[in-house]
């Protein structure tokens, strides 16, 4: 019994320094001079074009990467072939690279020192410190997690039922639409709601394509740096506070979706 | 061979997720080593051995490594009592493990530093006792901790989900104590888990850039993790530079992903067994 209560009691107290203080300093700090203040921070118009760059980039990540996971889950899951594993580890790749080296990559691609860089300033094409930039770092930071989530499910699956719906003469996209989507639709869900937590919070790699330009070039993460380095905190934390409410309630689905998938 | 080619679409997913990959991943990737290729061999070694880099590489990887073991210790503890034991609010506190995988690394790069700066929460505590956190590289390594907390809870968790009590029923039928059970029986059952989330934290650790640059103070030679030193690189237009650094790191990430990869198939090697 002693025994027990001293392990919850570690166990607790390394979470309360490490994870819940600092997670109710953002709401504390956002809220310090009054919930006048805090609204006032996101009435601010490079507040409002950040929520907009931060829901854009994620419309068009997603909404990508979920394409791919379902294609390359098909591909892995469904068939055999040479290079199967090479070509699993490479889809994780970008999960071993650091935040700013994902950045710096696109910045040596299509930066102005780049060998495309004169032929896209010639031809009035910005990527870098622009949206498109900050779309491809993001594109990169969330490549993996719808695929990596619909590989093992669908490996588990195998492909009896799909080779039965076949043979009874369903097209193939029959076969995926009314036999395979059901089957994953909660891992399917479950990597989409990771993938946009990360599209939508990504930092380093966006800083270092983004270039900092109030009410152009922030997302929202951006915008809380900006603020900080303004010394303007409680509006730092008050779009901080936004990002960690989208952080709950990320928590809240997964865990919903876990208890569907494992009830 | 043949029989499994029944179903359709076989060219067109495998066609399409080798182009994206290329596209998104390895192309963008390949551009890094190109770069670096511009530079001779004594150049790079200049590049990423002047005493700047290499103060920041000392960092970096002293952080990581003392976040990743805290986590290993701490991680485990708490995958234990979320698995043996019932309390209020346990729900509530394995849904939030997560956090730092959710949280936007900003957000908890100025929430630790509200808390652990001398006048936070926290951080007030400690300054009667002379120990600082925010501005020294014990702050580097107390963000580190926040985001590889998840790693070893959620490696090691389900393998202790999964044990079999019988081992331990036998193991103190046989008249083992406690102690001695964890230690010989349990274990041993766990360490390949655990040594694949302290390695998962100490890769995230090393290549972590926002939850650091808030609490670190981003002095030179002292609190300058390599990321960082990436960027202060490329602000200066010196991208071979911040390209060196960056190809002698993603060697490091690419090491530690092999490392990592034949860690998970020995944890799911022994679960099999």
């Amino acid at each position: 019994m002693i025994r027990r209560l001293f392990l919850i009691g570690a166990a607790l107290a390394f979470l309360v320094l490490f994870l819940f203080v600092p997670l109710a300093a953002i709401f504390a700090e956002a809220f310090r001079r009054g919930a006048g203040a805090y609204f006032a921070s996101f009435r601010d118009p490079d507040a409002l074009s950040a929520i907009r760059l931060t829901l854009l980039a994620a419309a068009i990540a997603v909404p990508l990467n979920l394409v791919f996971g379902v294609a390359a889950a098909w591909a892995i899951a469904k068939f055999d072939f040479a290079g199967k594993s090479l070509l699993t580890s490479l889809i994780d790749l970008p999960f071993a690279v650091s935040p700013v080296v994902s950045g710096l990559i696109y910045v040596l691609l299509f930066g102005a020192q780049s060998w495309l860089g004169p032929w896209l300033s010639a031809h009035h094409i910005k990527i870098i410190f622009a949206v498109p930039g900050i779309v491809l770092a993001t594109l990169f930071v969330t490549f993996p997690f719808v695929a990596r989530e619909l590989i093992p499910l669908m490996q588990s699956q195998g492909r009896d039922e799909e080779i039965a719906a076949v043979s009874l003469g369903a097209s193939g996209w029959q076969t995926f639409l009314r036999v395979t989507l059901p089957n994953v639709k909660w891992g399917l869900l479950y990597g989409v709601i990771l993938c946009n937590a990360r599209a939508m919070g990504e930092f380093g790699a966006v800083s270092v394509v983004s270039g900092h330009i109030r009410g152009e070039t922030t997302t929202l993460p951006l915008h809380v740096e900006i603020l900080y380095n303004e010394y303007n905190f409680v509006a730092a934390f008050a779009v901080a506070s936004l990002l960690a409410l989208l952080a709950l309630v990320t928590l809240g689905l997964k865990s919903f979706v876990e208890w569907r998938m494992n009830p | 061979m043949r029989k499994k080619e029944v179903l359709p679409g076989f060219g067109l997913s495998l066609g399409y997720t080798i182009f994206y990959l290329s596209l998104i991943v390895l192309l963008p990737l390949s551009a890094a080593f190109f770069k670096a290729g511009e530079l001779t061999w004594p150049r790079f070694l200049a590049a990423v051995t002047s005493p700047r880099v290499l103060a920041s590489f000392r960092l970096s990887f002293g952080a990581a490594l003392g976040a990743a073991l805290l986590n290993a210790v701490f991680g485990l503890l708490v995958a234990w009592v979320l698995v043996r034991y019932r309390f209020f609010g346990k729900r509530l506190v394995d849904a939030l493990v997560d956090l730092p995988f959710a949280l936007p690394t900003s957000v908890a790069g100025i929430a630790l530093t509200a808390v652990y700066a001398r006048n936070g929460w926290i951080g007030r505590l400690l300054e009667p006792h002379g120990i600082k956190v925010a501005f020294t590289p014990l702050g580097v390594m107390v963000a580190l901790t926040f985001i590889g907390l998840p790693f070893v809870v959620r490696t090691v968790q389900p393998i202790l989900e999964d044990l079999d009590a019988d081992f331990e029923r036998a193991a103190a039928t046989l008249g083992a104590s406690r102690w001695q059970t964890f230690v010989r029986v349990i274990f041993p059952e766990i360490a390949p888990a655990l040594l694949t989330g302290f390695a998962l934290a100490f890769a995230r650790g090393l290549g972590e850039y926002g939850s650091v640059v808030f609490i670190s103070g981003n002095m030179p030679m002292r609190t300058e993790i390599i990321p960082l030193l990436i960027i202060t690189k490329l602000e200066q237009y010196d991208y071979r530079g911040a390209t060196a650094i960056a190809v002698a790191m993603l060697a490091a990430s690419l090491a530690l992903l092999l490392l990592i990869n034949t860690l998970q198939r020995w944890t799911a090697a022994r679960s099999a067994a």
